[in-house]
């Protein structure tokens, strides 16, 4: 087995006493797709926290490429080649959504080359090509803000890709989406693996199916099982965290 | 109407300019020209709150930072100013035999017109860098940086030695280029300066907010955090218009207090930094002509008031903020912009009624219908 792209070893995140996670460790090999499920409090937006650098885990470690993410700050481990895209769809409701789109896209990230330079031509062509995958070119022109939820959420994974990452981490990408949209979205993340690693938070079954990836089961921040999805859900531990303890 | 409305700033300018002044008395030229320095630092603000998101309290302490700088100058340049041994008067009063240091840079005029506006850019630089790095935002940032005003205000309060304290400096009875600076030969100069750089501040807050680097400022009001993790450092972004409006509000000051006569501590006031922050409010945000029309109207207003009925002006003030944020949030400007005649005539029942499907389909397809702003239906 290769060095993995990105691995927790014992990390613990603890909230004055309380334990979010409790000694995770997870490796991700490159082109990997991941799935985590797990009932609600079970730790997995924190365990992205951690990943990202929002939260600063109590113990442990996390590396990328082999070097410490820990103690750096968010944009910096985002330039490392690492998105994320979160729970609710955040975009900036007062640009449009070429604008969010070419934001996302610019490589250079310091504040003069804004100031100066423009937009290379691939990173617009490139804009324009997610732009009309996710179907939002006609709403090029359009606020983010006065967008559909559904809209949005196609809206913030498109900002993500376009941002280029290596490792891609989605949390809860589908919900809310129609039923279409999420056959459509568990396609994009098909189609991007390979190039990239994504890890997949949701809660959506018929989706995490759909991406046909193995699955990792977390519990109170512990991690409880990892395998295929048909093999996970027959777990007794995994069907009494969902359903609470069998009654005789 | 394009044309039309490419010409109005410039027609405006032209106004202000040429035809303004021949029919008001210089009293009202010299009142009108501090409302026009005052619009700077409207634009300044807008630069940081209307765009960036940051509110700050404090942009006083610029502003008064510009004045004291220029009217230094005025007063070490003027002779009949002069005290014993060749420095302002004041000086004597409280013993001083030699000019602080810090003045000393003052004697030179090319110094000074740098200064006004880059003591108050490192200023600003400073204290927003500090700020920003801790990742203090929203309220916090507000309250700081009203500390930080009277920490300033009390300093320059009690400095007589320094800088006449809460006496303040005197410009009127200064002299430049031979003139004196109260005279009204010199105010309707001041007065076509003060016309002349607004569009220059307009220009500068439009080269800062148009662009990429523009849609930064915006994406760091509308979500910081998200702004981060797009791999961007809000840090310097925010630094830098800070910097930018600490340095506008620092030559809107000195364009102030050489069309007031004094500059003084209260410019560090606490009611007057949230003054420049209702300018904005009442003439709209997010945009930058609102911030010029709501300083030159509120104040404009202020003298009107302030003459028919002294005291009842704070009413009013407070009156008007009010109004704006309960009925106008985006302000005049952005009210007019978004169909506020409609919305008036709609509140009356005589505003033109948007189509509807049966009406659309009786009159066939084909027919375009004229799609309403996306705001529309909300108002």
């Amino acid at each position: 087995m290769s060095e993995p792209l990105l691995a927790l070893h014992d990390v613990s995140v603890s909230f004055d006493g309380f334990f979010a996670l409790t000694d995770l460790s997870l490796t991700l090999q490159k082109g990997e797709i991941k799935s985590i499920i797990g009932p609600n409090g079970a730790g997995k937006t924190t365990f992205l926290d951690v990943i990202t650098g929002k939260v600063r885990p109590t113990k442990g470690t996390v590396t990328f490429k082999g070097k410490s993410l820990v103690g750096l700050s968010e944009q910096r481990i985002s330039r490392q080649g690492i998105g994320r895209k979160f729970q609710t769809p955040r975009v900036f409701d007062n640009l449009t959504v070429l604008r969010n789109l070419e934001l996302a896209a610019s490589p250079n990230k310091n504040p003069f080359s804004l100031l100066t330079d423009t937009l290379p031509k691939t990173a617009k062509d490139e804009v324009h090509r997610l732009m009309n995958y996710v179907g939002l070119t006609p709403f090029a022109t359009t606020q983010a803000g006065s967008l559909s939820h559904g809209q949005k959420q196609w809206l913030a994974i498109a900002s993500l890709v376009a941002q280029s990452p290596e490792v891609l981490l989605l949390d809860e990408p589908v919900a809310g989406l129609t039923d279409e949209e999420t056959v459509r979205t568990a396609e994009l993340i098909k189609s991007l693996a390979g190039d990239h690693t994504v890890v997949v938070i949701e809660h959506d079954m018929e989706f995490i199916r759909d991406l046909n990836a193995p699955v990792t089961v977390l519990h109170q921040g512990q991690l409880l099982t990892e395998g295929l999805l048909e093999d996970v859900k027959k777990d007794p531990r995994v069907i009494e965290v969902y359903l609470g303890p069998a009654e005789e | 109407m394009k044309l039309l409305k490419r010409l109005i700033p410039w027609i405006l300018l032209a106004f202000a300019l040429f035809i303004l002044p021949t029919f008001l008395s210089d009293f009202r030229i010299n009142l009108f020209g501090r409302y026009f320095s005052l619009a700077i630092t409207a634009l300044a603000i807008d630069l940081i709150w209307g765009y960036t998101g940051l509110l700050s309290l404090g942009q006083g302490i610029f502003f008064a930072l510009g004045g004291y700088g220029v009217a230094m100058y005025l007063t070490l340049n003027t002779p009949s100013e002069a005290g014993g041994n060749g420095i302002p008067k004041f000086f004597e009063n409280y013993g001083v035999a030699q000019l602080p240091f810090f003045w000393q840079p003052f004697w030179s005029p090319a110094f000074t017109l740098i200064a006004i506006w880059v003591l108050p850019a490192i200023v600003a630089g400073l204290v927003g860098y500090l700020i920003f790095r801790n990742r203090i935002k929203g309220v916090y940032f507000s309250i700081i940086t009203q500390a930080a005003l009277m920490v300033f205000f009390h300093f320059f309060n009690g400095q007589q030695k320094l800088i006449n304290g809460t006496n303040g400096l005197k410009t009127s009875t200064t002299e430049l280029f031979g003139l004196q600076v109260g005279s009204s030969d010199m105010q309707i100069w001041l007065y076509r300066l003060t016309v002349i750089l607004i569009p220059v501040a307009f220009l500068i807050c439009r080269y800062f907010t148009s662009g990429r680097f523009g849609d930064a400022l915006i994406a760091i009001r509308d979500d910081e955090q998200r702004f981060r993790f797009a791999g961007f450092n809000p840090v310097p972004f925010k630094t830098i218009v800070f910097l930018v409006a600490g340095a506008l509000c620092g030559i809107s000051g000195a364009l102030y207090t050489v069309q007031s006569g004094i500059v003084s501590p209260q410019f560090m006031s606490i009611s007057f930094s949230i003054e420049m922050v209702i300018w904005v409010a009442v003439g709209g945000r997010g945009t930058l002509v609102g911030p010029i029309i709501g300083a030159v109207l509120v104040n404009y207003l202020r003298s009107l008031v302030s003459e028919a009925l002294p005291e009842f002006w704070l009413f009013v003030q407070g009156a008007l903020f009010v109004f704006v944020v309960v009925l106008m949030p985006d302000g005049i400007y952005g009210w007019v912009s978004k169909g506020g005649l409609r919305t008036l005539l709609a509140a009356f029942g005589i505003a033109p009624k948007a189509r509807t499907y049966p009406q659309i389909d009786q009159e066939g397809p084909g027919m375009e219908m004229k799609s309403p702003a996306p705001n529309d239906s909300s108002a």
